[in-house]
């Protein structure tokens, strides 16, 4: 160990080490000769053969190597700010999404052990595609005969209301299984996590494990906390534990600020769910035993899922489960940014290219001016390898800076995320970037690669020098040489393929997203405003609830600019589920192994009039469809095609949950749940013939923030307790849904404006290039008789060839890469001539640019003193 | 008389064992060995640096600086407690060695 680190401390001390060596033997030396002796050999051999003995000489040439290498990059400043700062947004943008892809889709929840043995656990039901979540008896059973699995792990989203002023704030928790905390190996700072008991019993165990978050702010991160009470959704619930900092929970994409066992789901939800094996409302996950495999776990539940169909036909006929990689999992944020962050991968990548190009350019135009240093050292003896070792170092040094600024871009990008999302009153997304050491590893290698990518050309051309012709030749007039400008000119074709195939993809996305936007949804999204009430926080009774709504939508509807008012369970577009139901119709005969299941909601009266749905045929909803008159319902056009083959259902009769319901009304299609599904059957139940509804729509002329003082003001007129939760437009409900379109047409306009810029750079730096070599020839032609307009259009035909072969190129290629997109793309064809047009227009305008100033340059040669030189 | 060079494996040996008396720089150990041996044994630069590196990276020796008998700043090397130990090892050890060799010598 002493020997370590003395051999440590001679290499920090190394230059005082060697000066006292060299005294020391000149010393010994001196004496020699004084005393007649004749010292022999070589002194700095002598010296070298001394200094072996502390083993670092293998370090002289590669520490050689680097001085050099900076005292060249510090040498033509402008060359390796250029250099740098291209590789820096090339590697910056890799890593920027690879931060993402780690953060969100592979190792998404922060100081959870285990992870990548976890998998989201979603049901299926047999020819429905799509996913559903699982019921908790189900739930049960899995997890006693599953023997492949470490844990199941229940987990369901939920908002309930905090505070109330004028306006409720709105936070969002998690109804967990007891084992959550346990299984995710998270430790609550204070007090502890759940037990075994907390799952059963209906509501009988009003205990939360609240956030970090909440802790601080609500409770000023108070020691004594654990044993106080919190009220949730109007019932106390004492806090056990406090999860430790830097914990959301398991929904990628939002921060939970608190977690309840699984006993309390009645008191977070419209119905009782823990004895119904149909109620379907559990997201959950599974953590398989080490070394099972993922299909091996699948085979095993899959075959349990067949049990409880045989079991349990009337509730699990065609019920099945699929378990999905976390990276895939469908029902949070992960499922639905996965398509945007392979494409963003594949994107930073072409990114990451036309960069590298942009470089291994700029190395071409230095090498050849470094071409005599290069000569000189092969003619002192230096080894083409010794040399090889010089510009690999080079460009090490290069890479090496850039990916230091491309981990601090990414460190900068690692929330950028979220703010492409729709902001929600109250409720905290987490989208983080997370740099940890894969993702370091990842951008070491990125400019490992890159170094090799930008370095293999100049290297090539280093080694092809010719000893005698190249130092016989003078370092001037002669333009590079037919392999180089071949070699240059390549680069250039490829950078502006690659940036017009971004372009075309950023402009198939943007006629997707305006193809989604220009989609009707179905209903009336301007005038209508939409809010909610949680009446459940504020601990009122059903019978309450029913008649504060009747109450508040006579105030409304008696308030100039107030058309109509209604309230329903759940607002179109929201991110809570439908009702679900399995159906039957009268003279329908479904399949031997078809349960059909149709979505419903449960809407007020005047909800259809409010929204803008039109009615085909029957009647609205009245007051007087309530819970003592006979059950009725309005099904949506696609019910009567599949079930009534297109005959007016009025007056017929629809089965649902076993109880007969009268058809009185069919309503036009509509969206419900986003823009881009499909038509699916559904219908429309009574409100007062159903569970609470919270969801409050009002047709109105009013703009949002006059309706909310209005709002407020009713409804303290009826509950000074009471306020409602934020109020949007139905547009600004819709254009929730379309986030992910927007974030990847965002994230592919910046990445492809970005390819542009490097694109033009390179050109740019191509064609001046080789004006400024060519300045003997433009010279000769003006003094032949070209005018400055020749030439013009001499050095502008050399830029537009080299971007027509480009465009060319990279049409080819885009016609083959944009059916990756399918899955990104709505109703657009990836063949798209509109996105094909309006990149070629951009590329050539950009193109054009590039080449002016160059070109204009060639104009201005002064033949006398081009040809003089 | 002829000057024999130092056997490679020795050279460590009489280092330590010439240091023992005092701190000496290098020229004078050399000088040393040289008389000690009756002229016999001649240490050259291109061995006896690079073994005084192998010691002081050992361990064994300390560098210093002090001032030599001509009045010259110059490097001292003085035995550590590492470097007596080493020595007392190394002279069992060479003991037992020169022994058996003359055995076998002996009776051969």
């Amino acid at each position: 160990m002493g020997e370590f680190f003395r051999r440590l401390r001679y290499l920090l001390r190394r230059r005082r080490f060697d000066r006292e060596l060299a005294a020391e033997m000149a010393f010994h030396r001196e004496m020699a000769a004084r005393e007649g002796g004749m010292p022999l050999g070589n002194v700095l051999r002598l010296r070298e053969e001394a200094r072996e003995a502390w083993g670092w000489m293998w370090l002289e040439p590669i520490a050689q190597d680097v001085r050099f290498a900076l005292r060249i990059l510090r040498r033509s400043p402008g060359f390796s700010l250029l250099a740098v700062l291209c590789l820096t947004l090339g590697i910056g943008a890799t890593t920027s999404v690879f931060s993402w892809i780690e953060g969100i889709l592979l190792r998404p929840f922060p100081l959870v052990i285990g992870q990548e043995r976890m998998m989201a656990v979603v049901g299926t039901n047999r020819g429905v595609s799509g996913h559903d979540d699982v019921s908790w008896p189900d739930f049960v059973d899995f997890q006693k005969n599953g023997t492949l699995f470490d844990a199941f792990l229940v987990d369901r989203i939920m908002g309930t209301t905090l505070s109330v002023g004028d306006r409720a704030e709105r936070t969002s928790g998690s109804i967990v299984s007891a084992n959550y905390f346990d299984t995710l190996g998270v430790r609550p700072i204070l007090g502890r996590g759940f037990q075994p008991e907390e799952d059963f019993g209906r509501n009988a165990h009003p205990v939360t494990v609240i956030g970090y978050r909440m802790w601080k702010d609500r409770f000023r991160g108070d020691p004594g906390v654990i044993g106080k009470t919190q009220m949730f959704n109007g019932m106390p619930h004492t806090i056990i534990g406090v999860a430790p900092e830097g914990f959301y929970g398991t929904f990628v994409g939002w921060a939970m600020k608190f977690w309840v066992p699984t006993s309390m789901q009645e008191r977070f939800s419209t119905t009782y769910n823990l004895e119904d094996r149909g109620a379907r409302w559990i997201e959950g996950f599974v953590r398989l035993k080490p070394g099972v495999t993922p299909a091996q776990a699948q085979a095993e539940i899959s075959a349990i899922a067949r049990r409880l169909e045989i079991d349990y036909p009337a509730t699990n006929r065609g019920r099945g489960i699929k378990l999905f990689p976390l990276w895939q999992t469908p029902f949070n944020n992960a499922g639905t940014l996965l398509p945007t962050l392979s494409v963003a991968l594949a994107v930073v990548g072409f990114v990451l290219l036309i960069a590298c190009a942009n470089v291994s350019n700029l190395l071409l135009v230095r090498a050849f001016g470094r071409r005599r240093e290069m000569t000189v050292r092969l003619a002192v003896g230096a080894g083409r390898g010794r040399l090889l070792q010089q510009l690999i170092t080079e460009g090490l040094i290069l890479a090496a800076l850039a990916a230091a600024g491309g981990l601090l871009m990414a460190h900068w990008c690692r929330n950028l995320l979220p703010l492409l999302l729709p902001q929600r009153g109250g409720l905290t997304m987490t989208l983080p970037g997370e740099i940890d050491w894969r993702v370091l590893a990842l951008s070491a290698g990125v400019g490992l690669i890159s170094t090799l990518l930008f370095g293999l050309v100049p290297a090539a051309q280093t080694s092809r020098i010719d000893l005698a012709s190249a130092l016989k030749a003078d370092s001037g007039g002669v333009v590079g040489g037919r392999g180089r400008a071949l070699a240059r000119s390549s680069l250039v074709l490829v950078q502006v393929a690659l940036s017009f195939v971004l372009l075309v993809g950023a402009g198939l996305l943007f006629q997707s997203l305006r193809v989604v936007r220009n989609t009707s949804p179905g209903f009336s999204t301007g005038r209508v405003l939409v809010t909610g009430i949680d009446f459940k926080s504020a601990g009122y009774e059903p019978q309450r609830v029913k008649t504060f709504e009747d109450e508040l939508i006579d105030r409304l509807q008696g308030l100039a600019g107030v058309q109509s008012a209604a309230f329903a369970r759940l607002v179109p577009f929201s991110y809570g589920s439908y009702s679900s139901a399995p159906i039957a119709v009268d003279g329908y005969q479904a399949a031997p192994d078809e349960q059909p299941t149709v979505d419903y909601n449960e809407v007020g009266p005047a909800y259809f009039a409010t929204m803008g749905i039109p009615l085909v045929s029957g009647r609205e909803f009245t007051r007087a469809d309530n819970e003592a008159a006979p059950p009725v319902a309005v099904v949506n056009e696609a019910m009567v095609a599949q079930y009534w083959r297109g005959h007016d259902p009025a007056g017929q009769r629809l089965q649902v949950k076993g109880r007969w319901i009268q058809v009185v009304g069919v309503a036009r299609m509509s969206k419900y749940r986003n823009l881009v599904e499909t038509s699916k059957p559904f219908f429309y139940v009574p409100l007062r013939q159903g569970p609470l509804g919270q969801a409050l729509q009002i047709r109105t002329a009013l703009g949002a923030g006059a309706m909310a003082r209005a709002l407020v003001r009713e409804i303290h007129a009826l509950d000074p307790d009471l306020a409602p939760a934020e109020i949007i437009t139905m547009q600004e409900q819709v254009d929730r849904t379309t986030a992910v379109q927007r974030i990847a047409t965002t994230m592919l306009t910046v990445f492809g404006g970005l390819a542009l810029l490097l694109a033009a750079i390179g050109l740019y730096g191509v064609m001046s290039y080789t004006v400024s070599q060519s300045t003997p020839e433009l010279g000769l032609r003006m003094a032949l008789g070209a005018n400055p307009s020749d030439l013009l259009r001499l050095v502008m035909s050399h830029g537009v060839t080299l971007t027509g072969g480009g465009v060319l190129l990279g049409a080819g290629a885009a016609l083959g890469l944009t059916r990756l997109m399918g899955n990104l793309l709505y109703h657009v064809s990836p063949r798209d001539p509109l996105a094909f047009g309006s990149a070629l227009v951009v590329m050539a305008v950009a193109s054009l640019a590039a080449c002016l100033l160059p070109a204009w340059r060639a104009t201005r040669t002064d033949p006398v003193r081009a040809l003089r030189d | 008389m002829p000057k024999a060079d130092m056997p490679s494996g020795a050279l460590v040996l009489l280092l330590l064992r010439v240091l023992r008396s005092g701190p000496l720089h290098g020229y004078a150990i050399a000088q040393r060995i040289h008389t000690l041996s009756s002229d016999v044994l001649r240490v050259e630069e291109g061995a006896l640096y690079p073994a005084l590196q192998r010691i002081l990276l050992k361990g064994w020796v300390k560098a210093e600086w002090g001032v030599s008998e001509t009045n010259r700043r110059v490097r001292f090397y003085r035995l550590t407690a590492a470097g007596r130990t080493q020595l007392a090892a190394e002279l069992s050890e060479y003991g037992r060695v020169h022994e058996a060799i003359r055995s076998v010598l002996r009776t051969a």
